[in-house]
């Protein structure tokens, strides 16, 4: 129930009343839709737009740095009034970003940041991935308490920082733990295929018997792991412990199930942050910390699954 | 029957306007010096590709390796000038030289073995994707400081528009292979090579010193593509320019130039590349269209130019045949 009024709360929080940002136009350049929770992120993104009368245009890079690139410059000469960046990799920004600050057109990023120095945009609006890796690794070290564990670990995008902090983060909270070490660790690229592929591997080359626990980097890996588990003749959630990131519905739905353990949310509601930022810059010039976090919540078996689903459902994953 | 040889490139030249036509009545901006450096400075590294691409198609062949070779030259940069002091200048000539030995080795054993161009360009493409793997996962940023002095070179325009050294590189690039192709006798010999590689050996055309030269330009070129992406990005990353021997192929292919080779222009090459950079500028500037409809709409004019050009075959082969027999008649 706490839940419940926790999620309505956030969806209330979507929607505040401005008539400052409208007529206002922001670009937004989307990574791609490579998992459920992107496509979420960007219907979320379009909704919180379009309640704030913000024209919003939309470019979707297809996983390449190049047309990120090439957007967002297309965005500077087109000449709109913020820009939205969800960057595919960390490195290669500056000139761009340079260019859109000659311009005077604030950049905010989404769910990711960059290296480049930070006052090359306004803000970035992102979730603690180490933090959120952490909790995982947390909540497998209080799920296992004490016992022996092998972990197997699918992780995100090679290079991407997501893959790089959700990795560290997780080897963060297992740190008390010499019960449990990560046996296993190799790129699903975020994809539920790969996600499918990989686990396969592992279960041939460990034998499902030897395996306690999967980490999975994101929920749709952990779904296609699922699926090469039960194809193995083992039980997902029993046999083999299951904790990821990211509370996309379906994994919600494994949960019900009892094929998946735990997930940490990572909000897709990135762009109400970021808004609310251009809002209040636009409307007296106030700027933003360089940093806005999200909250990262577990779920476990405990919540109300089904509830969350229909939520979860309704956002548009 | 001149002018055939030269029809698709004006037919290309006549796309590339109505489209720019079209998108700068829609969005006025379209028309700023901003959009036309941008197309310059997006569409460098492709480009630069799509040149060497276009030797091989003319001589007949394809050059699937070129992306991974692109991947492969940002990684080895970003690594060495990362562990190692050296010059950034002396990385990029080390680098230029793998890549032509690189594409010297695909072309001899492409000739010497006999082998097709597609299965021995695939197996480069393997190899050079998987070499930028071993040398990092990572994406590796550059952080020398004579990376910022290239970046920082550049000709403000009145309206804002940036003309970067990257997008003038490309533009050499293109002037250079244009002399090269129909002002050498190894540009000539290219084309002989794709007209008929049997007429060709008949001709005294050097076919091996042909093909391999022809793959080394294509692998440097591709090294010096890469160098243009690390300099773009200023990065290097092993998952990058995933596909880019396919839009370079299309880049050609929009060009005119005939896929079983002998015809075909390389200005019109850089017009295709323009034509694809308008495409998904037009694509961003609308904002609302899923960006898919940019390979759609390519998917699309691709089959346009290889129909017109079974049309502009079969048309010169009618008219030629009367012609024929009156020179052996004669």
């Amino acid at each position: 129930m706490k839940l419940k009024s926790t999620l309505l709360a956030s969806t209330m929080a979507l929607v505040p009343l401005s008539a400052l940002a409208a007529d206002k136009t922001v670009g937004f350049s989307q990574i791609g839709s490579e998992s459920g929770w992107r496509a979420a992120e960007t219907t979320v993104t379009k909704q919180q737009a379009e309640e704030r009368g913000i024209d919003l245009k939309f470019a979707d890079a297809q996983q390449k740095q190049e047309n990120q690139i090439k957007a967002v410059r297309s965005f500077i000469a087109q000449g709109v009034d913020a820009i939205l960046l969800a960057p595919v990799v960390a490195t290669g920004w500056d000139s761009v970003l340079e260019e859109a600050q000659d311009a005077e057109i604030p950049v905010i990023l989404l769910d990711r940041t960059v290296d480049a120095p930070d006052d090359l945009y306004m803000t970035a609006v992102t979730s603690d991935l180490v933090h959120e890796g952490e909790v995982a690794g947390n909540w497998l070290q209080d799920e296992m308490a004490g016992a022996d564990c092998r972990v197997v670990e699918l992780q995100g995008t090679t290079g991407s920082s997501p893959a790089i902090d959700r990795k560290k983060g997780f080897e963060m909270g297992i740190e008390d733990a010499p019960n449990i070490e990560i046996v296993r660790s190799q790129t699903g690229d975020f994809t539920r295929a790969q996600g499918k592929v990989v686990m396969e591997s592992f279960l041939k080359a460990e034998g499902a018997e030897n395996i306690c626990a999967l980490y999975a980097h994101n929920d749709d890996m952990a779904v296609g792991a699922i699926q090469a588990i039960k194809e193995a003749g083992a039980t997902p959630g029993t046999d083999i412990k299951i904790v990821s990131i990211d509370s996309v519905p379906d994994i919600h739905l494994a949960m019900l199930a009892g094929e998946a353990n735990a997930t940490v949310e990572l909000t897709p509601n990135m762009a109400g942050p970021a808004f609310d930022v251009l809002e209040a810059y636009w409307a007296d010039g106030t700027m933003p910390p360089k940093w806005i976090q999200t909250e990262s919540k577990l779920y476990t078996l405990e919540d109300d699954n089904q509830a969350i689903y229909d939520n979860k459902k309704s956002l548009g994953y | 029957m001149m002018r055939s040889p030269r029809l698709p490139l004006y037919i290309t030249l006549a796309t590339f306007l109505l489209a720019y036509a079209i998108c700068a009545s829609q969005y006025p901006s379209m028309l700023s010096t901003r959009v036309i450096a941008n197309l310059l400075t997006d569409n460098a590294f492709l480009g630069i590709t799509a040149v060497g691409m276009t030797f091989v198609i003319l001589s007949g062949g394809i050059d699937l390796s070129v992306g991974s070779v692109i991947a492969f030259s940002g990684v080895f940069l970003a690594v060495i000038l990362r562990d190692t002091s050296i010059h950034p200048l002396v990385a990029f000539a080390l680098l230029l030289g793998i890549t032509i030995a690189f594409g010297a080795a695909i072309g001899s054993i492409i000739h010497y073995l006999e082998m097709p161009p597609f299965i021995v360009t695939l197996a480069g493409m393997f190899l050079m994707r998987g070499l930028a793997y071993v040398l990092s996962t990572d994406s590796v940023p550059i952080t020398h400081e004579f990376y910022d002095t290239l970046q920082g070179i550049y000709w403000k325009a009145p309206s804002g528009g940036r003309f970067r050294l990257i997008g003038g590189i490309m533009i050499l690039c293109y002037v250079v292979a244009m002399l090269v192709l129909h002002r050498t006798r190894f540009g000539q010999n290219v084309y002989a090579l794709g007209g008929n590689a049997a007429t060709a050996r008949l001709m005294g055309v050097p076919i091996a010193r042909t093909t391999i030269g022809i793959y080394a330009i294509a692998g440097g070129l591709a090294g010096l593509a890469g160098i243009v992406y690390s300099i773009y990005t200023s990065a290097g990353y092993s998952l990058s320019t995933v596909g880019v021997e396919l839009d370079a192929i299309a880049a050609v292919v929009i060009g005119g130039t005939l896929l079983t080779g002998g015809s075909g222009f390389v200005a019109g090459t850089f017009l295709g590349i323009l034509i694809m950079g308008l495409i998904q500028t037009y694509i961003v500037f609308d904002g609302t269209l899923s960006s898919w409809w940019t390979k759609i709409v390519i998917g699309g004019l691709l089959f346009a130019f290889i129909m017109l050009q079974k049309a502009l075959g079969w048309a010169t082969t009618t008219r030629r045949r009367p012609a024929l027999e009156f020179a052996t008649r004669s």
